[in-house]
């Protein structure tokens, strides 16, 4: 049984099959890429993952459980957190409190609790405090610490970018859906992304799906790529399987794809 | 740099720092101080500052912290009052009454949040407006709610103070809306105020890190009209008497219009809103009293302005007062007491 699998997928617009009949399978702690021309039904397979859309028919195991049908909060409790391609940040919220909100479900305190929360001794505040601890390690391990106190929606986007990514990892997920993380970074920024997925995965031991454009970063990040075009799989392999397909270049229309 | 603040209750205590603890100390002692010092005139336009202040700390909640929209908070008022007075006419001691008057209020509130599950914006508003003019109608036909005459509120028994009994109402309204201001900025801190401005600025992320929306957005609704329950028991209290036509919509709007101009989503600006509103609706009474433009104002009001042709002078200048606030000063008062303490500390470079 693989870690996470998809079956049949199929997700439609009106009479735009975003996703058709698609199937993959990704294996624990992998890096595993999906690639495809704009418009290819990429982000529509995230938000059929966390429960967003509702596809018309196919599986989406995770850990042998089926997801279909279940909502986006139940998938995130299931171990999976997601960023989104065009951020999705609270954003007049801090950095701090857009991170804690990515412990939300592990964090337990109940209306009547949270009303002690002023007093040291309470539980609330011990609660608090704990995760608070736990938050700042990721604001450490993110270089996030001058952002810490600001509101999101004053920081420059590539910030913004690594709050959404710090958010996902405060849920501790076991399977961490990346779209687009580098769009729109600059050259330098996006190789911090780069090493930052890396150690997601070497340190963290959180397997990542990944969507980008970048087919140097895909290249030199990914262990295995999927290319899809019009919702179908082009091909699956290795970066150099798949980079050098020809349906998969000619899709890109016949550019240099390590040049897109 | 790695952080050097490793003691993070600091962002948790209720007091920032001494100063803060300090004037806290003073403006409590001011209030308790009160009633020896002023007429029971301005006791009861306090009381109606305070029980203001507690519905819009609710309203704020919904409104400006979990982005829903409430234009029937004046029902819960109601809910609240009505029950109180049930209740105490029934014998039960006032300390119940009032937690019964918020729970059941707030059960109230569930119930009205769950069209807000499938509606949003105009719809939504709507619907609860809706709701504000049902529970009024539906209280002006019951003869055992004492109908459209309305109903007397039993005194409540306070003579174990030794003092008089406004003094010791106007007590308990304070200590009662002290409590509501920390229970609010505790909430607000914890994980379940941080879940609705979640739900406010996106529900899509709110949901994909793990937020029930159905849930929180409940939850939300029932701790809005819960504080409005509260605040309506204290409200019949003090007026010692309630009927419908007092639980207006009008009423709702007054609510809304306190949380704007004070700030939406901030605790302070419920309570500066609520304190200045309630002054300026006794105050704006008084502006047909100037010579002129007295008159002035009150003509153009019953030309234009009313459909009934009862003038509403008060409320036209409320409504400018409030247009002005959103064009100029979209933080509402907050944002001025904000920006006027950014102008002290740089004072005088
Ligand atoms: N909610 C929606 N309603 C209607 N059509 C949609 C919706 N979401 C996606 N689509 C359509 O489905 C197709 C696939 O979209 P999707 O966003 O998955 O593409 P993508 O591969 O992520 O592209 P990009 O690289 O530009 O992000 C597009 O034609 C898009 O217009
Ligand atoms: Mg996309």
């Amino acid at each position: 049984m693989a870690f996470f699998q998809i079956d049949n997928l199929s997700k439609s617009f009106g009479g735009l099959k975003a996703v058709d009949q698609l199937d993959f399978q990704v294996q624990e702690k992998e890096i595993f890429s999906i690639i495809g021309p704009n418009g290819a039904g990429k982000s529509t397979i995230f938000n059929c993952i966390n429960g967003l859309y509702k596809p018309e028919q196919g599986k989406i195991l995770f850990k042998g459980n089926n997801l279909i049908g279940r909502r986006p909060d139940q998938i995130a409790s299931a171990g999976i957190a997601r960023t989104f391609q065009n951020l999705e940040l609270f954003a007049h919220m801090t950095t701090l409190d857009n991170i804690m909100l990515g412990r939300h479900l592990s964090m337990k305190a109940s209306i009547a609790a949270v009303l002690g929360l002023s007093f040291k001794r309470s539980k609330a505040a011990k609660e608090e405090l704990q995760h608070r601890r736990k938050v700042e390690e990721i604001i450490d391990f993110l270089e996030l610490e001058s952002a810490r106190d600001q509101f999101v929606s004053n920081l420059p986007y590539g910030k913004q970018k690594l709050v959404e990514l710090g958010r996902a990892l405060a849920l501790e997920p076991d399977l961490l859906l990346l779209d687009e993380p580098a769009a729109g970074l600059t050259q330098e920024e996006r190789e911090d992304m780069v090493f930052w997925i890396k150690d997601i995965r070497d340190l963290l031991g959180i397997t990542v799906i990944l969507i980008e454009h970048n087919m140097q970063m895909v290249q030199n990040i990914s262990d295995r790529i999927l290319a899809i075009n019009f919702g179908k799989p082009i091909t699956t392999g290795t970066p150099e399987e798949v980079l050098g397909h020809p349906e998969v270049i000619r899709a890109y229309l016949g550019e240099d794809i390590t040049q897109v | 740099m790695r952080n050097l603040k490793t003691d993070y209750f600091e962002d948790l205590q209720l007091f920032k720092d001494g100063l803060q603890l300090f004037w806290s100390a003073v403006l409590l002692l001011l209030l308790f101080a009160l009633p020896f010092f002023v007429k029971t005139y301005y006791l009861t336009i306090i009381n109606l500052m305070a029980v203001n202040v507690v519905v819009a700390l609710g309203l704020n909640l919904l409104v400006g912290n979990t982005g829903q929209i409430s234009l029937g908070h004046a029902g819960f008022v109601a809910i609240g009052a009505y029950t109180t007075v049930l209740l105490l006419k029934a014998g039960v001691p006032f300390i119940f009454a009032l937690t019964a008057s918020g729970l059941v209020t707030g059960l109230f509130g569930v119930l009205l949040g769950i069209p807000s599950l499938k509606l949003e914006g105009p719809y939504l508003a709507i619907a609860t407006l809706a709701f504000g003019l049902a529970v009024t109608t539906v209280i002006g036909r019951m003869d055992f709610l004492g109908g459209r005459m309305g109903m007397n509120v039993p005194k409540i028994s306070l003579g174990w103070t030794g003092l008089k009994y406004d003094q010791s109402l106007y007590y308990v309204i304070i200590i009662i809306t002290i409590l509501a201001v920390i229970a609010t900025r505790n909430l607000l801190k914890s994980r379940i105020g941080r879940a609705f401005q979640a739900i406010r600025d996106s529900d899509i992320a709110a949901s994909a890190i793990g937020i029930n929306l159905t849930k929180y957005k409940l939850y939300s609704f029932g701790i809005s009209a819960f504080f409005a329950g509260i605040a309506g028991s204290l409200w019949a209290l003090y007026l010692g008497f309630i009927n419908p036509t007092l639980f207006s919509f009008i009423l709702s709007i007054n609510f809304l219009v306190i949380i704007v101009l004070g700030g939406l989503g901030s605790i302070t600006g419920s309570v500066m809103g609520a304190i200045v509103l309630t002054y300026l609706n006794l105050q704006l009474e008084d502006v047909v009293e100037i010579p002129i433009l007295g008159d002035a104002l009150l003509r153009f009001s019953e030309l234009f302005m009313t459909a009934t042709g009862v003038s509403n002078v008060s409320w036209f200048l409320t409504g400018f007062i409030l247009i002005l606030v959103v064009l100029f000063e979209p933080l509402g008062l907050y944002g001025l007491w904000l920006r006027t303490k950014i102008y002290w500390k740089r004072w005088p470079f």
